[in-house]
């Protein structure tokens, strides 16, 4: 029996009846396995380049000395460990002193990531290999500014000289908390005491670090987590990072997007593949039965040839999907930056049982209708065609196919979507190419189009004769075409958003503590410059006192981020109008001079506010309350000043307010921030260029690499439309022959064939692209969070895609119907 | 009733009826028929009269609406479809008016079709021999579509004798051919009906084919003529 299968396999191979079936079957596990592979690898990579921006996998800071038992248990776990103190301090040199943000770190810090520094004021900068030595400080741009202390010269910190070694220009911490930060002054740990700054009662902040490999680290976050104390909180890339989180995210669901469409239309290929297969088997099974072959038998024999091919097919898409992760990975070696971890196994075996499930969910239905083809069929040919495949008949491989893809794209949402929409859009591409062919191919269109068009007027009559079959192969080359729009027009479409949402014309600096009576003039100071006046928001700060008349303590609440949320100050803004870069998802936006406010969605949802609270802020020594009127959404990778609270201007404007700012200066203007500090000595402005360069330089990676796995989804989509257009080439064959006999001309053989096409081409280019915009819009607002403007382009290129491929399959298809001859074709079709 | 006992395939009172809009559409009626070992018997008839419907029943491809064939003394009709394809397998060869070659397997392939399929280890020696005999040693590896009607022929004649079957059931067995290889075949196919014993019934339009069978039987309109 296995022998007999395997023979069947190897005789079925030489006769080409399996290879475009063994290359769907291979393409689509190489593209999902290189995706898998590759995906996972990237993804390792990329959590990995963001703990760079929290300077190690966790950081835990607290507002007195760190108990003994958690720096030893870090060291315990055998995770890297880093420690540091912040404090505010005056920093003095010569004539000059100013406030400075003092982080004193151990040699090692940090543990991700690196310091950058430059030998001056803006020069270029290069990577740090330790931090500051012994006795030396690295100053930021503000603060060599603002002390006039070059490299070279000296600062004084308490009461201890340091040498200035270096310019410090990035930070990884940076980034999380522009508000109230002093300009930073870095020193080694080791020189804390000298200075006798840190004392009992000082204002100061200690920070450990933690690194390693990844379960450890969680491992351990779980049990400080249990032990933190008041003043203390553990931070990870979550909690630490939201504007990272949400480009990994991004990044994370375009990957397994991709993944997913190139599962699904590999499976529409196989589908398409073993229809063919068996309409080419029919006779074969027949003469098989008449041979003295059982249904049972014919059964096993299939499956197993199936199931030979199915592991051969599979096993070879994950070698080559391995390679292909691997070329790729080495494409982008100088991008990733750092090398990628190794791949695990866990692709591999997705990609095959992917791969299998695959072949049976599509293949088994159809081949279980071999079985049953009448023996009778060999003397009346008209006897037991199976009747045709529906989808009922592949429900349970699609079940199995989607359960394996969502659990692979690891996102039950975007798994739903994306097969959700292709299922949908099969069954309306089915019904509209139906109705639409079926319309085209009216009495009354023919007769209007080509009453004396022998051509046109059997081009339409096949169309309305086959409507059934073509509206199958309609729906599948729309599919085949929805999925390559889908990946050429609209995924730059996608990126293109994706690019804006951290546009390259992001702000650069911010501006702090601009006093109300500063207003107009720091307006004026900018104009004066040809600068864009920066748009300055007001900001109180306020502590919440009560929450529908209930007085607050940070008792009320379990969590770590609420309990801190609530301890601390809130920064309130007023304003009128909506943010540009805000959008309301609740409620809706207050009125005028309501009693009402306007908060943010995650700050909502951690402190359990609802639509209606009352919630009441004491400012100073005064104190408001308003209601909670919307929920905005904010974004956080915008860049731009967000505030937790707004409330109309009426209720905050008695209040002492000072202005912030976030503004883009151009390159090479910097001289202004300089000037404007020694006009404005109360203002604190803040370079976040490198910091906006990191965050950019991720996305940018991210897009490359998910660019590149594309590919693959777009070659199981190429597999698509081809199988689609072969599979009713031998049906066409067959007529074409006929007609021909009875002495139709090539001109009308290819012209009849022409017209059919040219309205199927239309059809599915019509359907595609209307599959490829409504999918965008749904993945855009819903997945990616993007706004995605609706893009002309793909109007025009979708359904004239449509037209010149039918074009250019109905010239291929009329080129082998008129080199065979007719006799041939016909013996071969008895 | 002697006769239907010692007979290789007998039919008895085959009726067949199919559903045509509203009304019944009699093919068969009342088919008695009874074949011994080594005849070679022919059913002739004008188009349309049910040949090929009976020869389908005989092979047990078909049901009837009534009656029942008997192949080797078991009653076809009494066992089921795959039982059927057993008995067929080892008892029937057959030979088609459009050859039914498999187009995926060579020559050689397609004559050891029916031995694998039987498990015999033997099938390429089988093969390769009986091809040899039908005149195609040279042919063993071409495809169908690489061979002429009448060589296409003579491998479907070689398939159907190489399990040495007690039975072989042709259907216009020289219906796609020219004359001259229609005359060959009928020569090979009598040639290898007298070497192994078998039984031959054929369906055929051909008077000049009929003429050499032992026994011929003429239908019209569904019934037996004498």
């Amino acid at each position: 029996m296995m022998r007999q299968a395997f023979r069947m396999l190897a005789r079925d191979w030489r006769a080409g009846e399996v290879r475009v079936l063994a290359m769907a079957l291979v393409v689509a596990v190489a593209s999902i396995t290189s995706v898998a592979f590759f995906a996972d690898r990237v993804s390792h990579a990329l959590v990995r380049d963001a703990h760079q921006l929290l300077g190690a996998d966790l950081v835990l800071v607290s507002d007195h000395a760190w108990q003994r038992e958690v720096a030893d248990e870090i060291a315990r776990r055998g995770l890297q460990r880093a420690e540091a103190v912040n404090f505010i301090s005056m920093a003095r040199a010569g004539e000059s002193s100013t406030l400075a943000g003092v982080k004193a770190v151990t040699g090692n810090y940090p543990l991700r990531g690196r310091l950058r520094i430059a030998a001056k004021l803006n020069a270029p900068d290069a990577p740090a290999q330790a931090g500051p030595p012994r006795g030396a400080v690295w100053l930021d741009e503000r603060l060599v500014s603002a002390l006039n202390a070059p490299v070279g010269s000296s600062v004084k910190l308490g009461t201890e000289q340091f040498r200035v070694d270096a310019v410090l220009t990035l930070e990884p911490e940076r980034g999380a908390n522009f508000f109230n930060i002093a300009p930073r002054l870095m020193m080694n740990a080791e020189d804390v005491p000298a200075t006798g700054l840190v004392q009992t009662g000082s204002r100061v902040w200690f920070y450990l670090y933690a690194a390693g490999e990844p379960a450890a680290v969680s491992a351990f976050e779980a049990w400080v987590r249990t032990r933190l104390e008041r003043g203390q909180r553990a931070e990870n890339l979550e909690s630490g990072r939201p504007e990272v989180r949400a480009s990994l995210d991004r990044a994370q669901s375009f990957l397994g997007l991709t993944a997913l469409l190139a599962a699904i239309l590999a499976g529409v290929a196989i589908a398409l593949g073993t229809r063919r297969f068996v309409e080419r088997h029919l006779d074969s099974c027949a003469v098989m039965r008449c041979l003295g072959a059982t249904q049972s038998r014919l059964l096993q024999l299939y499956g197993l040839e199936f199931l030979a091919l199915g592991i051969a097919a599979s096993a070879l898409g994950c070698v080559l999907g391995f390679l292909a992760q691997a070329a790729i990975a080495a494409a982008l070696g100088d991008l990733l930056r750092a090398s990628l971890p190794a791949p695990s196994p866990t692709p591999a075996l997705q990609g095959f049982l992917v791969g299998l499930v695959l072949l049976l969910g599509f293949a088994l239905p159809p081949l279980v209708q071999l079985r049953n083809v009448p023996a009778v069929r060999v003397i009346r040919r008209e006897a037991g065609t199976p009747r045709r495949d529906t989808l009922a008949v592949y429900a349970a491989g699609l079940t199995a196919l989607s359960g394996l893809l969502v659990w692979q794209a690891g996102d039950l949402r975007l798994g739903l979507t994306v097969i959700g929409g292709f299922g949908v859009a099969v069954v309306v591409f089915a019904a509209v190419a139906w109705g639409a062919l079926r319309a085209v191919s009216s009495a009354r269109v023919a007769r209007a189009l080509g009453a004396r068009s022998l051509a046109v007027r059997y081009g339409l009559a096949n169309l309305r004769r086959h409507a059934r079959g073509n509206s199958i192969q309609v729906a599948s080359l729309a599919l085949g075409l929805t999925a390559v729009l889908l990946l050429t027009f609209t995924r730059n479409d996608l990126v293109d958003a994706w690019r804006r949402s951290a546009p390259p014309d992001a702000p650069n600096r911010f501006l702090l503590g601009v006093q109300p009576d500063q207003v107009a003039e720091v307006g004026r100071f900018f104009a004066a410059r040809n600068i864009a006046a920066p748009e300055l928001s007001p900001m109180v700060r306020g502590r919440l006192s009560a929450v529908n008349g209930k007085p607050v303590s940070e008792a009320d609440y379990g969590e770590e981020r609420a309990r801190r949320l609530v301890e601390r100050e809130f920064n309130l803004s007023y304003a009128d109008e909506l943010p540009g870069h805000n959008q309301v998802v609740a409620g809706r936006w207050f009125a005028r001079g309501a009693q009402e406010l306007s908060v943010e969605e995650g700050i909502a949802t951690t402190l359990g506010w609802k639509l209606g609270d009352e919630l009441a802020f004491t400012v100073g020594a005064e104190r408001f309350a308003a209601r909670v009127t919307s929920f905005r959404k904010l974004r956080w990778d915008s860049m731009k000043i967000n505030f937790f609270v707004i409330v109309p201007p009426a209720l905050l404007q008695g209040f002492p307010a000072s202005f912030v700012s976030a503004f883009r200066l151009a390159a090479g203007r910097e001289e202004v921030m300089n000037e404007l500090i020694q006009r404005f000595p109360n203002i604190t402005t803040v370079d976040i260029s490198a910091a906006l360069r990191q965050a950019q330089g991720i996305v940018d990676q991210v897009i490359n690499a998910v660019q590149f796995v594309f590919l693959f989804a777009l070659g199981a989509g190429l597999l698509v439309l081809y199988s689609a257009l072969v599979a009713t080439e031998d049906e066409r064959r067959r007529e074409a022959a006929v007609m021909r006999v009875y002495g139709a001309s090539r001109r009308q053989v290819t012209g009849s064939q022409r017209v059919e096409f040219l309205a199927m081409g239309l059809v599915a280019g019509l359907l595609a692209t209307l599959g490829a915009a409504v999918i965008g819009q749904l993945l855009a607002r819903w997945v990616f969070e993007l706004d995605l403007p609706p893009s002309p382009a793909l109007w025009i290129a979708g359904p004239l895609a449509g037209v010149l491929l039918l074009s250019f399959n109905a010239w291929i298809s009329a080129r082998k119907v008129l080199t065979a001859s007719p006799a041939l074709t016909l013996r071969d079709s008895v | 009733m002697n006769r239907q006992a010692a007979s290789v395939l007998a039919a008895q009172g085959i009726g067949k009826t199919v559903k045509s809009g509203d009304s019944d559409l009699v093919i068969l009626r009342d088919i008695e028929l009874a074949v011994m070992p080594g005849e070679a018997v022919a059913i002739v008839g004008a188009s349309g009269s049910g040949k090929s419907t009976l020869l389908a029943l005989l092979a047990g491809l078909d049901t009837p609406t009534a009656g029942t064939v008997l192949l080797e003394g078991a009653d076809l009709f009494a066992l089921d479809e795959d039982a059927r394809a057993e008995l067929r397998g080892r008892a029937v060869g057959f030979v088609f008016q459009s050859f039914q070659l498999l187009p995926s397997l060579t020559a050689l392939e397609n004559v050891m079709l029916p031995l694998e399929l039987a498990g015999r280890a033997d099938a390429q020696a089988a093969a390769s021999e009986i091809l040899a005999r039908v005149g195609l040693a040279e042919r063993l590896h071409h495809y169908p579509k690489h061979l002429s009607g009448g060589e296409q022929q003579r491998v479907a004649l070689a398939r159907a004798f190489v399990v040495r079957p007690k039975l072989l059931l042709a259907d216009e067995p020289t219906g796609s051919l020219d004359a001259e290889s229609g005359e060959a075949i009928i020569a090979l196919l009598f040639q290898l009906n007298r070497e192994s014993g078998t039984t031959l019934v054929l369906v055929t339009h051909d008077e000049h084919l009929a003429r050499r069978c032992t026994r011929m039987v003429r239908l019209t309109a569904g019934r037996i003529v004498p």
